[in-house]
């Protein structure tokens, strides 16, 4: 996928014109992050429950490589294989060699947010293997060469119009405006892939190291269709997502469900543990499972490393009013909202990701929302320092981050230039009690009236009361 | 003169905004500590909490102006600002020094005894000594509160203004959607993007316009610069202040961005 971060502002700036847009991002806002609140005011220990998460994600990242062997040995037990891959190229290498193993045409895929991550589907069709997206919003998305712009909801930023449009230039059917009748169209035409594919992928929730079982988590089904039905099953996911037991999993999807849609749990919740056995009514006879890393285990003991718990819920985008107001594709890679702008940099690197650890207020609300309390802010500000360290940010932000550091740590040059600007202001407003153009300060003023100091400084009013002995 | 109290010294944490903007703001702050019997102090090595440089990833700037501030507040029994933001800041400076740091253990005492003035007035002095002076008080408008960010979330502020105000003679408090969200402020974020920080302080006015409130209060200045400068832009009638302003009955004086005000007349 390509790299469209440093052109966040521009992205913003025509997402902010979008009219359609903008209602949907409306639509998300007024949805998810209230049937949040409904389902945690109903579980009183839900603040427990995130400490709880929080806390076994700690201990699994401690021992991160002990969990992975154990998974590792359980699903070679079970009958499948493993194998990792260092680098998203290395994944989409081994991918491509079990397709070709079973001289696959088609795969079937699942969502999955990794497989995006590894631009795996521009990678298999480059190679003469097609991938058919079976959730319907990823559907809708490969069927107009889009990508998604929201981990939970995909295909958020399109309205229906768009869908049947999608629909209408690809199935060659009568065009309808109808969403039951789309839904049924898309669940007719994907049917016949689920039959004819040769593999399916789908990625993993969790990978259960007690078991050596991987879970998917959907609302739709379509994963299920697109782990059975195939003779081969291959499974995308990344390292951190191993847990150490079933019990532990369940942890997580109650987090999960919770904080990413409202429920209580969600639709579907497939767990696959090896290939088919002899008896079993049904499954894949091969069963693969393929470990991104991915930059990942530089994150271990990093100063990064408390964003591994990310179990991928969204509540952070849901809530964030910096993605509220611009929407997933302006963050211009895989993840978008508070985790994407602590990911991306990790993953694209900072010279090109720097734009999104900077576009937050640090209000905090994607910290107070994430179910294992990964603190956003608190990691965005780390790479501020990183850029800081390696003089990225913009000249002029420099420049006046160190004329203004010159003068906050000298006192007695800090007094005469605040009661110097601050006269300079006041003129300026006149009689108004506000600025409408202030020079060097357009980006407030292009949108936005300068209210107007009172006079003096507080700290020469107070000095002069002190000597007078007058009340203010 | 100001009552010279026997009650705790007391740091007052003036904020660069008040400062420069609304030294009333400042004075109200001082009002109200007197009135709560302490007695308040202005530092005067003090500037700036170290904020800009914190945020903007420069550690060895923000742990110098740490280091100034934490020798400027030496001594005192409490240091209160009229700031959330500001006080949040003191409060992160453990982060800024290495435990082995002989600033890091001064960093957590200052944390320890540094408050947002709502918070101070509430949570250290409690109600029972402020309701006679706080019910002597007129302020017959309709209100409704922002919360601003680091004041809630960080320092867990919501019930002490909006109690504190409620004791206030003829104050309605109409709540407004959201009251929670961020307003766009974020410091140098409304600066670097002024088009998406533009848009949350139009969602946040439209919110207050929805609400009967003749006046929008709130504990940081930098929001209230931020929205009464959208509510102007837009034409609305609606007034910013600062809480402190109407708990001190300092509320004579022009709302934020209304038409010109001489301190020094009124000195
Ligand atoms: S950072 Fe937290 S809130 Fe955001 S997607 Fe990950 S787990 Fe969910």
């Amino acid at each position: 996928m390509q790299i469209n971060t440093p052109f966040f502002k521009q992205r913003a700036h025509d997402a902010l014109a979008d009219e359609n847009l903008q209602k949907a991002l409306g639509n998300l806002k007024a949805g998810f992050p209230e049937k949040r609140a409904i389902a945690v005011s109903r579980m009183p220990e839900f603040e427990q429950l995130r400490d709880q998460g929080r806390d076994l994600k700690n201990h699994i990242l401690e021992h991160l490589d002990l969990y992975l062997e154990q998974f590792e040995r359980k699903v070679i037990e079970n009958g499948g294989h493993v194998h990792w891959a260092r680098t998203a190229d290395d994944a989409n290498r081994i991918i491509l060699d079990i397709c070709k193993q079973v001289d696959a045409k088609t795969v079937t895929k699942g969502k999955s947010m990794v497989t995006e991550e590894i631009g795996l589907n521009d990678f298999l069709e480059a190679n003469g293997v097609q991938p058919v997206e079976t959730d319907l919003g990823e559907y809708i998305l490969q069927l107009r060469h889009d990508h998604p712009s929201h981990i939970i909801a995909p295909a958020i930023h399109l309205n229906l119009e768009d869908v049947s449009e999608a629909f209408h230039a690809n199935h060659h059917r009568e065009k309808s405006m109808d969403p039951a009748v789309l839904m049924q169209e898309a669940r007719e035409v994907l049917r016949e892939k689920f039959v004819a594919a040769d593999v399916g992928i789908t990625g993993a929730n969790f990978c259960v190291a007690e078991t050596g079982s991987t879970i998917i988590v959907t609302n739709e089904g379509n994963g299920d269709l697109t782990q059975t039905l195939p003779k081969t099953h291959v499974v995308v996911t990344s390292i951190e997502k191993v847990v150490p037991t079933l019990e532990d999993m369940t942890l997580f999807l109650r987090l999960l469900a919770r904080s990413a849609t409202g429920q209580e749990f969600s639709v579907y919740n497939t767990l696959s543990t090896g290939p088919r056995r002899e008896g079993d009514q049904d499954g894949p006879e091969n069963f693969h499972v393929v470990l991104v890393d991915n930059g990942r285990s530089e994150m271990v003991g990093s100063e990064f490393q408390d964003m591994l718990r990310c179990i991928r819920c969204s509540a952070c985008m849901n809530h964030c009013p910096v993605y509220g107001a611009v929407g997933g594709h302006s963050y211009g890679w895989v993840y978008p909202g508070p985790m994407g702008s602590v990911l991306t940099p990790q993953m694209i690197g900072i010279e090109k990701g720097g734009m999104l650890p900077n576009a937050s207020t640090f209000c905090g609300k994607c910290e107070s929302v994430c179910p294992v309390k990964i603190p956003l802010p608190k990691l965005m500000r780390h790479w501020r320092e990183d850029e800081f360290e390696k003089h990225l940010q913009p000249k002029a932000a420099r420049y006046g981050l160190a004329g203004w550091a010159f003068l906050a740590k000298r006192p007695a040059l800090y007094k005469p230039y605040t009661r110097m600007a601050s006269w300079v202001m006041k003129t300026w407003a006149g009689k108004n009690g506000r600025i409408k153009k202030l020079p060097l300060a357009g980006g407030w003023t292009d949108w936005r009236d300068m209210p107007a100091p009172q006079g003096k400084t507080f700290m020469q009013a107070w000095k002069e009361q002190q000597k007078t002995g007058e009340q203010p | 003169m100001p009552n010279i109290s026997s009650g705790p010294r007391v740091g007052l944490f003036v904020t660069c905004l008040a400062d420069m903007f609304r030294p009333s703001v400042a004075f109200a702050t001082v009002k109200l500590l007197e009135q709560a019997g302490c007695h308040a102090e202005v530092p005067k090595r003090q500037t700036c909490c170290g904020q800009p440089a914190f945020n903007s990833g420069d550690r060895k700037t923000t742990a110098d102006i740490a280091r100034q501030t934490i020798d400027a507040f030496d001594g005192y029994e409490y240091v209160v600002g009229p700031s959330g933001s500001c006080i949040g800041m003191l409060h992160y400076y453990p982060e800024v020094f290495a435990p082995s740091d002989s600033y890091y253990q001064r960093a957590l005492d200052l944390k320890s005894r540094s408050f947002e003035i709502t918070s101070f007035l509430f949570d250290v002095i409690g109600m029972d000594s402020l309701q006679e002076q706080l019910q002597q008080l007129q302020f017959n408008h309709k209100v409704t509160y922002h919360d601003s960010c680091s004041g809630l979330r960080q320092l867990g502020i919501k019930q002490q203004p909006r109690q504190l105000l409620q004791q206030v003679q003829g104050v309605e408090l109409e709540e407004m959607e959201e009251a929670e969200t961020c307003c766009g402020f974020g410091g140098t974020f409304c600066v670097k993007y002024p088009e998406i920080s533009n848009r949350m302080v139009s969602n946040k006015t439209e919110f207050i316009s929805n609400t009967d409130a003749h006046t929008v209060l709130g504990g940081d200045l930098g929001c209230l610069l931020n929205m009464a400068g959208k509510l102007k832009r837009e034409g609305k009638q609606v007034e910013a202040r600062h809480i402190v302003e109407v708990l001190a009955g300092m509320t004579d004086t022009p709302a934020i961005g209304e038409a010109d005000y001489d301190l020094a007349q009124q000195l």
